[in-house]
């Protein structure tokens, strides 16, 4: 394992120089991807969250958040979180990790994949981020004959991938699945369900969108102090400072809850208790709060960035719209603001007022 | 500078959590005593002596300050929890709270070591009330357009003018006043103010009540006619006092006071939806909770940073303008949230009440202690854009 620094500086290196955005936004087809991506997994990247016995880098969650919110300050167009996530999965249930792009699913509450009694899956998964260009695929199943959940490792080419993207022009993939024999499948250890899953992949966006979201201000505030109208730059004037300091405030919020849950899942370690007899409600308010709060943030945030940026900021060839359409998308993802606050407002109403503010300072 | 802005995840510290439940203890049996009624923030203007005083007595007024005058010595993280602990509990802190905050802070660092003896330990005890006199008819936001004039006379100055918007003056014990001393430079106009301390008994001191539209009193017009200040009532560099403001600024701002102000509502807010709101409920409290945890998340990171040693400026600028917009905007939404239940619930006069008083404070939130505007210009300046 190496140290905090030397994964983080590793990191910006790779990406400062295979993934920088203005260079990919002049690439016309995707002649990038395989070196970039083959320079991450030569450091270790996307396997970062698998133990070494298990073909990983055995980083710590910390970590390994920490390169995602990185990553979404250079808008990575890769599936480096989902790998990630596949990995960290997959680890759970100590099946050995495949090299290359991975994804995982279930990516939104209520999607159901049935691990029948003679081992094959079915079931259909929506929005299953880069399915189409992903190798295999990590999933949790729910076993038919009620034994709990299963960690299962599926290879893409073998099931059916529709056509889609997200609002960022990335695949974005439905994956239906008849009786599909998977290449491993282990018990989930207990305590280990779906909801384990959103959690982590809310608080890996949670990052992404806070990376980008600082990125995004700092793209703004270089421009309104580039730009100059009615003969001085538009960060002098009043309208424009206070719309940048409002984006600040966006960006700190995303920071802030974004972090603050990351470090939450970290801390709760391999096992976050998010199943039903011996739930964690500090850990589910943390990612809740994270995916809610940085999902208005994205939305307000991307907002001010295009106004302060005016047109060129609505155009193909500036970078900025690399960071927008992520963050709109990444909104979606691991489910909404609104299904999170909705799962969490009936958790605090169940709770009672008494329950509220021990809650809230109990973090 | 979007990477420059820092915000860890903060977690308070063991000890921390001990005095939270020792806080919460007092408190239970301070409201089961009958000293003051948690449900009615706006009760008696949260002025109490003999509250006041039962706190000093547990050490939790001047708790970060050296022992030898009166404090505590304990970290600023603990006191973070005390302070949130007892704005949620709607305590009545508001005779000893200003001092506690800022005034004594300043008379730390700037004091004299003879006033340092007499003042601190009675703010530690609970007894004494301060004021700030800042603002001025004719400067407001605009700090160094302050007019009122102290002018050398022996052993001390002599103060005319008139301030206004003065919080609890009619209480105070003493106020710390900026008074021009000097006239602005032609490439300083913030040079020429002077911070003093103002015993409030001083013979030539007016306080006129100026009443609310809440109905209550709270600020003041304080006129100084003739009032004499003693030479060691100077805080600091005489025509300086544009050097002093800025580092308290980051405690001022930062703190949990800054986004709880009104959070009663919200616990209100959960009593009226009941156990098993609709989803338009369960979403618009589930959004309301997820902020305020993140603005929680970010005041504690920036106690951390303060704890730390560090000056998080605009970190701090950040948590006032998010929190006092939310703590204004939350009386609003909670309204919306609870326009459809039923008459019957059983808490729906409580929230009508605490609703009326929330939405009548409101629009102070944004204004008191650096408005909106101000504390906009702050972070566009730690952007850069200035």
């Amino acid at each position: 394992m190496e140290s905090t620094s030397l994964i983080a500086e590793t990191a910006a290196r790779i990406l400062r120089h295979h993934c920088d955005p203005q260079t990919l936004n002049s690439c016309a087809g995707d002649d990038w991807q395989g070196p970039a991506w083959a320079a991450l997994e030569a450091a270790g990247l996307p396997l970062a969250w698998v133990p070494e016995h298990l073909g990983g880098a055995g980083v710590g969650l910390e970590d390994g958040f920490g390169l995602l919110s990185l990553a979404g300050r250079y808008a990575v167009p890769l599936p480096l979180a989902e790998t990630l996530l596949a990995g960290w999965l997959l680890a759970r249930g100590e099946i050995a990790v495949p090299p290359g792009m991975l994804t995982c699913a279930p990516t939104r509450r209520g999607d159901k994949l049935r691990l029948a009694a003679e081992g094959t899956l079915s079931g259909r998964l929506r929005a299953v981020p880069f399915a189409k260009i992903a190798k295999h695929l990590a999933v949790l199943a729910q076993r038919e004959d009620g034994k709990g959940d299963a960690i299962a490792l599926i290879e893409l080419a073998k099931v059916r991938v529709a056509d889609g993207r997200s609002i960022a022009g990335e695949a974005l993939n439905t994956v239906s699945l008849e009786a599909v024999q998977p290449v491993a499948t282990r018990d989930a250890p207990a305590g280990l369900d779906a909801e384990s899953l959103l959690a982590m992949g809310a608080a890996a966006r949670a990052m992404q969108m806070s990376g980008a979201l600082a990125a995004v201000l700092d793209i703004a505030v270089a421009y309104a102090n580039e730009r100059v109208a009615f003969e001085r730059p538009i960060a002098k004037f009043q309208a424009v400072q206070h719309n940048l300091a409002r984006l600040a405030g966006e960006a700190a919020a995303a920071m802030a809850a974004a972090g603050s849950a990351a470090n939450a899942m970290a801390s709760a370690g391999a096992a976050p208790r998010l199943a039903t007899p011996d739930f964690d409600a500090a850990l589910f308010l943390e990612v809740a709060a994270a995916k809610i709060r940085v999902g208005e943030a994205a939305g307000v945030g991307a907002g001010i960035a295009h106004q302060v940026l005016g047109a060129i900021g609505f155009t193909r060839e500036h970078v900025l719209h690399r960071f927008t359409q992520r963050l709109w998308a990444w909104r979606d993802d691991f489910d909404n603001e609104s299904a999170w606050a909705v799962r969490l407002g009936t958790l605090i109403a169940a709770r009672g007022s008494e329950g509220l503010w021990p809650l809230l300072a109990s973090r | 500078m979007g990477g420059a802005l820092t915000f860890d995840p903060i977690r308070l510290p063991a000890e921390c959590d001990r005095l939270r439940h020792e806080v919460r203890a007092f408190l239970d049996e301070e409201v089961a005593a009958g000293s003051y009624d948690p449900q009615e923030p706006g009760n008696d203007h949260g002025f109490s002596p003999a509250f006041s005083r039962k706190v000093g007595a547990k050490g939790w007024i001047g708790m970060t300050w050296p022992k030898q005058y009166g404090g505590h010595e304990r970290s600023f993280l603990e006191r973070y929890v005390v302070t949130e602990e007892f704005r949620v509990a709607n305590a009545p802190v508001r005779l000893h709270f200003v001092a506690d905050r800022q005034s004594g802070p300043v008379l730390l660092k700037y004091a004299n070591e003879r006033i340092k003896q007499d003042v601190l330990p009675r703010i530690c005890r609970g007894e004494v009330c301060f004021a700030i006199g800042m603002s001025e008819p004719g400067s407001g936001s605009d700090l160094f357009a302050a007019s009122t004039r102290a002018s050398k006379s022996k052993g001390g100055w002599l103060v005319n003018g008139t301030k206004v918007w003065t919080s609890n003056a009619h209480h105070a014990d003493y106020l710390i006043g900026l008074f021009r001393t000097s006239p602005a430079t032609k490439d300083n106009r913030r040079h020429g103010l002077t911070q003093f301390l103002v015993d409030m008994k001083t013979p030539g001191i007016i306080v006129n009540p100026i009443y609310q539209m809440t109905g209550q009193h709270d600020f003041n017009e304080v006129v100084f006619q003739d009032a004499f200040m003693p030479d060691d009532h100077v805080l600091g560099e005489v025509d300086g006092a544009w050097k002093q403001a800025t580092s308290e600024l980051a405690y001022e701002r930062s703190g949990p006071e800054r986004f709880l102000e009104t959070f009663y509502v919200l616990q209100e807010l959960v009593r009226v939806l009941g156990a098993n709101p609709d989803v338009r409920g369960a979403e618009g409290l589930g959004r309301l909770v997820a902020q305020v945890h993140a603005l929680r998340r970010m005041s504690v990171s920036v106690a951390g940073m303060l704890h730390a040693g560090k000056e998080p400026v605009v970190e701090a600028a950040i948590v006032k303008d998010v929190g006092t917009i939310w703590e204004q905007a939350l009386p609003h939404r909670a309204r919306e949230l609870a326009a459809f239940v039923e008459e019957g619930a059983s808490n729906r006069a409580t929230f009508e009440e605490q609703l009326r008083f929330a939405t009548l404070i409101a629009p102070k939130l944004t204004i008191q202690g650096g408005t909106t505007e101000i504390l906009r210009g702050i972070i566009a300046r730690g952007l850069g854009l200035r």
